[in-house]
């Protein structure tokens, strides 16, 4: 497709490659540059294999590039310490940045809740809260579009060996993340989030439970309902997006139990978590290059 | 065995761990009655938190009558003696919390994590030490993990500064000869200037036969709670494990008729349901499951008719750790569909 945004990923970690994997079929977005910091990096040297432009520089090695090789979207999937710096070098030559980091400079996004908006307003870097929130807080929307919910809270249970050194060092940032994204994404009024990091084997996949209180008795039909047609919305990008249990109504406590199976490109299976952190950055882009192709919105122009 | 004249550390959990057998509900007064009795029976350290430790206010976990600040700020002024502790679990509770508590006076910081995801506790731990507060490293289960990988992860909470480190047995699971090695590898190993802890849970009736064999092996810490206010089958007996230690020439710094006192007068009036080994408890040892799951499969029994002691052998064979309440519910739904009943 002629209208492809061509893109560079940043970090060729483990989210980076597999974020490379899914973007390699997708119809919106042409990854065209892989940016490491370390030469013998296996990420690096895979995504050269894939025919990747690759650099060890970070993203100071590619900036020259940037015109001549049309690059229009960026994918940092590196720390919240160098995200500001990355983000401001490319968004200053006109390259939408897309924020798997915990730095959220921009808004969070959560492609079913708001993506439509931040694409409207072309918000040239976004944030992809976390893990737990991408499976979570679209669930307290489903919730909060019925009726008012004062309070959400989600539980996150994940495989040990899908918890990086980044998250496991600073894991209040995740709990902290995830809670403003229930409270400002999610519409609860309150919102809580708590991690749990389990090491059975084999590690179990992804699962999740989101707690809502909701401001009066809750309208369990129309409920219902919402959740299911949450479920399918993000069922689109992640196919292993499931409601195991519920909606259970006890009071005015409204509860759904998911699991999240990811789609196993380099991430195993059992890794929803991340796998659904990339599906949802990659869904972010092709919906920005949907709209651009479209003619409802314009990247700053380029000579 | 021979504990002559050794000295142990005794902790009380009645206002802790107790909280889970008493659904958070513990009232200002009754927490203040309870560690003011404490205090003047000698305890040297008594923890106050949210069953599952600071923040652990949740739908999750359960609402507690009050919140950890005001609890927090209502006994520690009390005490003439005693310090008071607080828990935290890092992906629960955050550095937030943490200040929160070492501003309201509180002198030990126990970080809790599953025993093999010690690296989660380092911001914490850090800080905590940081702040020249008592900072406990707590590995939780430790039952699920040979003594070798436990010292392995004692070893990261020491180098983020922790100055004790836990071997809990969340599960009321060991027997004395398992407490005896992962304890005994721990002091061998670790730096002596660490000093090392153990917490039991009755659930096999070995609460004060674990606690023995931890001080035989090197642990100087000890936890329990009057009359056994904790979560499962509660924690070791303080009351008890005080008389025997006194039978056994080791020192407490604890009046026995004193405990005894507070445990009869003060904490047993306060209980919802008798703290024994009942058949459920019993399962939860049995099958080596976290045991604050206790109440939560039986309020699971009530509502979905699948028998709590099959929903906890069920949480166990999958491997379930501590914090996982939620999928209690979860499961009980599911083994309910299967069974046609809804």
């Amino acid at each position: 497709m002629a209208n492809k945004l061509k893109a560079v990923i940043i970090g060729p970690g483990n989210i980076g490659t597999d974020l490379l994997m899914k973007m390699q079929r997708s119809d919106w977005i042409e990854p065209v540059w892989m940016v490491g910091v370390d030469p013998q990096s296996e990420g690096l040297k895979r995504a050269q294999a894939m025919g990747i432009k690759t650099t060890a520089d970070g993203v100071d090695g590619m900036l020259e590039h940037v015109l001549a090789d049309d690059i229009r979207i960026a994918f940092d999937a590196t720390s919240a310490y160098v995200h500001a710096e990355n983000s401001r070098k490319l968004n200053e030559l006109g390259v939408l940045m897309v924020d798997l980091t915990p730095a959220a400079i921009g808004p969070y996004c959560i492609p079913p809740v708001n993506l439509a908006d931040h694409t409207s307003n072309l918000e040239m870097n976004v944030n992809m809260v976390t893990c737990g929130g991408q499976a979570t807080i679209p669930m307290v929307h489903a919730v909060s579009r019925v009726q008012g919910v004062d309070y959400g809270e989600i539980v996150a249970t994940v495989s040990s060996k899908s918890v990086g050194p980044g998250t496991r060092i600073n894991i209040d940032e995740f709990t902290r993340t995830t809670a403003g994204g229930v409270e400002q994404v999610g519409g609860a009024k309150k919102g809580k989030a708590i991690i749990v990091i389990n090491p059975a084997e084999p590690p179990l996949i992804m699962r999740d439970t989101v707690h809502c209180l909701t401001t009066d008795t809750p309208d369990e039909d129309a409920i219902t309902a919402s959740v299911h047609a949450m479920i399918t919305e993000v069922q689109k990008y992640v196919p292993g997006y499931r409601l195991v249990n519920g909606p259970v109504f006890d009071g005015k406590r409204v509860s759904m139990f998911l699991e999240v199976e990811g789609l196993g490109d380099y991430l195993p299976k059992y890794a929803g978590n991340l796998d659904i952190m990339t599906a949802a950055a990659l869904r972010t882009g092709e919906m920005f290059a949907e709209e651009i192709s479209k003619g409802a919105i314009a990247l700053p122009a380029r000579a | 065995m021979n504990l002559e004249n050794m000295n142990v550390v005794l902790h009380d959990m009645s206002l802790r761990d107790g909280m889970h057998a008493k659904r958070h509900q513990i009232s200002l007064q009754e927490m203040a009655d309870v560690a003011v009795g404490l205090d003047q029976a000698g305890m040297p350290l008594i923890e106050v938190t949210h069953g599952d430790g600071l923040g652990g206010a949740s739908v999750n976990y359960g609402f507690p009558a009050h919140t950890d600040e005001a609890y927090l700020s209502k006994v520690v002024p009390l005490m003439k003696q005693a310090k008071i502790s607080a828990l935290l679990l890092p992906g629960i509770g955050t550095v937030d919390h943490l200040r929160m508590a070492h501003d309201l006076g509180v002198a030990t910081i126990r970080v809790a994590t599953h025993c093999t995801e010690a690296d989660v506790s380092e911001q914490h731990i850090g800080l905590a030490a940081k702040m020249g507060m008592d900072t406990v490293g707590f590995l939780m289960m430790a039952h699920m993990v040979s003594a070798e990988k436990l010292l392995e992860q004692a070893k990261l909470m020491v180098a983020y500064g922790a100055n004790c480190i836990y071997c809990t047995d969340s599960a009321g699971y060991m027997l004395p000869d398992e407490v005896s090695e992962k304890i005994g590898l721990l002091r061998a190993e670790l730096p002596a200037q660490v000093e090392i802890g153990f917490h039991g849970h009755h659930n096999m009736g070995m609460a004060i036969a674990n606690s023995l064999a931890a001080i035989e092996a090197g642990a100087v810490r000890i936890d329990g709670s009057v009359a056994g206010l904790g979560a499962g089958a509660g924690n070791t007996p303080l009351e008890i494990l005080c008389a025997v230690l006194a039978r056994m020439g080791a020192h407490t710094g604890i009046d026995l008729y004193s405990i005894m006192d507070v445990a009869e007068d003060l904490v047993v009036p306060m209980m919802d349901q008798p703290i024994r080994v009942d058949r459920d408890a019993l399962t939860l040892g049995y099958a080596g499951v976290y045991s604050s799951f206790l109440l939560f499969a039986q309020r699971a029994e009530a509502k979905y008719g699948i028998q709590a002691r099959d929903l906890l052998v069920e949480l166990g064979r999958r491997g379930t750790v501590g914090g996982q309440e939620d999928m209690i519910e979860d499961l009980a739904i599911t083994m309910a569909k299967a069974k046609g009943a809804m």
